[in-house]
């Protein structure tokens, strides 16, 4: 294990709300608090999280799966004494992991927000919710696609009967698709400006 | 008034708690007249239900009763009790204060014998112990009670019972038709020393206090530890009297967190490692766990914690908890978290559990300072300025000899202020 002294500054500076994580008391409310805990999909609670970037532990943090697996269920936040913004803390730790590429692209979620849904919103500027689910099934190959696609197979055609997915994959563009192009490169504009690489 | 001296020398003590107290007996042994004005029916304040004072866990009677001693050989303290302070005008040196006092419907000549409390029908839920027993509608409220006549609730002293109750009693004590008295004093400075309440532990929703009979607050439990109490001294389930051995204690239940009280309470973690030497020694075969953010035995009291770490039948879990459960079989509450030193999860039931809730000052609520310019601190705790002096708890979250201390500066305070205005 090595401890980057500088890695809690960076944190603070260029992680979403990481600034908040020097105003953890150590209590542990936010991982009693934590469904994720109870059924033991974590190996770090956000207690621990926040003290391991504290000590520097650069790539134990950025390499950890634990931030993925928050489903912002707001239990932590709406609990912890010191009024952290916990989920936002955890979420915008995982999203600085990926910037600096040191998330696991193969980590479900990670690889869910950055490749899946966000080509696929990017593609016409609307969820295509058949093909979204396609890639989903997929990711892990043909044979783990059809299995899972089997196993959903009753939902999705209890679904399609009430309307509450369309069988389409594709169904072209918003309208004003460039003006929504326009505002996501002004957007990337902005952030690699903020960090750096412009 | 004791050797001339002019009224405006008199210092107005609001709130006859042991800061009070204390204030009120310094200032007059050293010559000047005092009025100490007290809400409820006695002196004496939360003190008074407390079973044992950490560190010497000795009685908080012994204290009280030499005060009480001091009070009543000294001409120049005037008592009124069940007062409150409406209004106070003026400037340092020349205030006046305007004070009500409510009517106790019974008069100075009660000799406490108790002959229409054991004649009286109406038993009330009984605030001096949080409402865990009953009690007649005429009372006093402890055997030490100081001054230790008796009173009535104004609800039933307007009933027919209370007043064929007036027709028992063997020296004509009670007074059903007894009326509010407002006075107006000059006084030359105020001490302000009304102290504090427990924090209201229903507001901690994910403990549960209030929903699950086995849990309680630190200040019910000390009611329950004292053997005058409304078990007997018996530390017992409130949901089926079973001995309670298996206890544990949360700290800063609803202190140190934004969602409450901001600050620290000062005293709940040694309130607690008191506690917990009275479970053990009640049951020798008790098993006490105290969770807690971290320990906070300030100065001279870390040899009191260390006495209490000493004994293998407390444990010690560095974590808050995060909720409180309960099993709906056992009634007992599952107390559940994270173990801050390992980061494992725990699920732990017990036969009882004690949120160890904090001070919310009276100041910031139902004793504010009826001055114009009296100021406070971000929590509502009075701050001294001009010739107010807050003393005890009303200051700051305090135990009783920090308070003590800070009544006996208030009290030197108070009379700087006077004798400066006398020129
Ligand atoms: C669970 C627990 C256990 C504790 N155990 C210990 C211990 O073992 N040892 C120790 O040193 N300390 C202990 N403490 C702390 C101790 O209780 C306080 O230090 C002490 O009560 C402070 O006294 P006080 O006079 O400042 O306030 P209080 O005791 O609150 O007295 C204030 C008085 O003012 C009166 N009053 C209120 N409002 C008004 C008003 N508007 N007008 C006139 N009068 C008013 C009240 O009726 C009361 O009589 C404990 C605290 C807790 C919570
Ligand atoms: S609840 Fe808040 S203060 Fe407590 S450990 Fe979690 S983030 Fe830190
Ligand atoms: S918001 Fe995320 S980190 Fe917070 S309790 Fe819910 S799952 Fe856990
Ligand atoms: S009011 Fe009368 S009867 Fe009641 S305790 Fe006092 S003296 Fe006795
Ligand atoms: S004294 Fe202890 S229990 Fe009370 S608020 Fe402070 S740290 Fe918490």
């Amino acid at each position: 294990m090595t401890y980057d002294l500088t890695f809690a500054k960076e944190v603070y500076k260029n992680s979403e709300e990481g600034h908040w994580i020097k105003m953890c008391m150590q209590c542990g409310v936010c991982a009693g608090s934590c469904p994720l805990g109870f059924l033991g999909a974590w190996k770090y609670s956000p207690r621990q999280i926040f003290q391991m970037v504290r000590a520097g532990l650069r790539d134990e943090v950025l390499t950890s799966s634990d931030m993925w697996m928050c489903t912002s269920c707001y239990n932590c936040i709406v609990r912890c004494p010191r009024n952290l913004p916990i989920t936002h803390i955890i979420h915008g730790l995982a999203r600085y992991a990926s910037v600096q590429g040191k998330a696991d692209p193969k980590q479900p979620t990670h690889q869910f927000a950055k490749d899946i849904f966000w080509e696929n919103i990017v593609a016409t500027g609307r969820v295509g919710e058949a093909a979204l689910t396609m890639k989903l099934y997929f990711k892990d190959g043909i044979g783990e696609g059809i299995k899972q696609g089997l196993e959903m197979k009753d939902s999705a055609l209890g679904m399609l009967k009430a309307k509450r997915l369309k069988p389409l994959p594709f169904r072209g563009k918003i309208k004003g698709y460039p003006g929504f192009k326009a505002m996501l490169n002004k957007a990337f504009e902005l952030e690699n400006k903020k960090e750096g690489k412009a | 008034m004791a050797d001339g001296q002019a009224a405006g020398q008199t210092i107005l003590v609001v709130g006859g708690g042991i800061s009070g107290l204390t204030t009120a007996v310094e200032a007059a042994e050293v010559g000047y007249n005092v009025l100490l004005v007290e809400k409820s029916p006695h002196f004496g304040g939360r003190v008074t239900q407390h079973n044992k004072y950490f560190p010497k866990l000795c009685s908080p009677t012994c204290g009280l009763e030499i005060n009480y001693q001091r009070i009543k050989n000294n001409p120049r303290i005037r008592l009124m009790t069940l007062a409150e302070v409406e209004e106070i005008s003026g400037s340092a040196g020349a205030y006046t204060a305007r004070i009500r006092q409510s009517p106790r419907f019974v008069s100075q000549k009660c000799t406490a014998c108790g002959e229409c409390a054991k004649a009286c029908q109406t038993e009330v839920a009984n605030p001096y112990n949080f409402g865990l027993n009953k009690v007649k509608a005429i009372r006093h409220d402890h055997f030490m009670a100081f001054p230790s006549h008796y009173y009535m609730d104004p609800d039933f002293a307007r009933t027919d019972e209370a007043k064929k109750l007036a027709t028992i009693c063997p020296v004509g004590a009670i007074e059903p038709d007894m009326q509010a008295v407002v006075i107006e004093e000059k006084v030359g400075s105020v001490v302000w020393a009304t102290g504090w309440k427990p924090y209201d532990a229903e507001k901690i929703m994910p403990y549960g206090f209030g929903r699950f009979a086995n849990v309680t607050t630190n200040m019910r439990f000390e009611r329950m530890a004292d053997r005058f109490g409304p078990t007997g001294g018996q530390i017992i389930r409130p949901s089926d009297g079973k001995e309670a051995k298996n206890i544990a204690f949360i700290q800063c239940a609803g202190s140190r967190d934004h969602n409450y009280l901001p600050f620290c309470s000062r005293i709940c973690c040694l309130a607690s490692m008191k506690q917990a030497t009275y479970v053990r020694n009640a049951y020798p075969d008790a098993q006490v766990t105290i969770y807690y953010i971290d320990l906070r035995a300030l100065d001279r009291y870390e040899s009191f914690q260390k006495m209490v770490e000493g004994d293998q039948g407390v444990r010690w879990i560095k974590s808050k908890p995060a909720r409180i459960d309960e099993d709906p079989k056992t009634g007992n509450p599952i107390v559940v978290g994270e173990n801050t030193l390992t980061g494992v999860r725990y699920e732990e039931p017990y036969d009882l559990v004690v949120l160890a809730t904090g001070m919310e000052p009276n100041s910031a609520t139902s004793a504010r300072v009826p001055m114009p310019d009296a100021h406070y601190d971000e929590y509502g705790f009075v701050v001294s300025a001009g010739g107010l002096f807050a003393s005890g708890c009303s200051s700051q979250p305090n135990d009783v000899s920090g308070s003590v201390q800070s009544s006996t500066a208030s009290a030197l305070r108070a009379i700087q202020t006077v004798v400066h205005a006398k020129g």
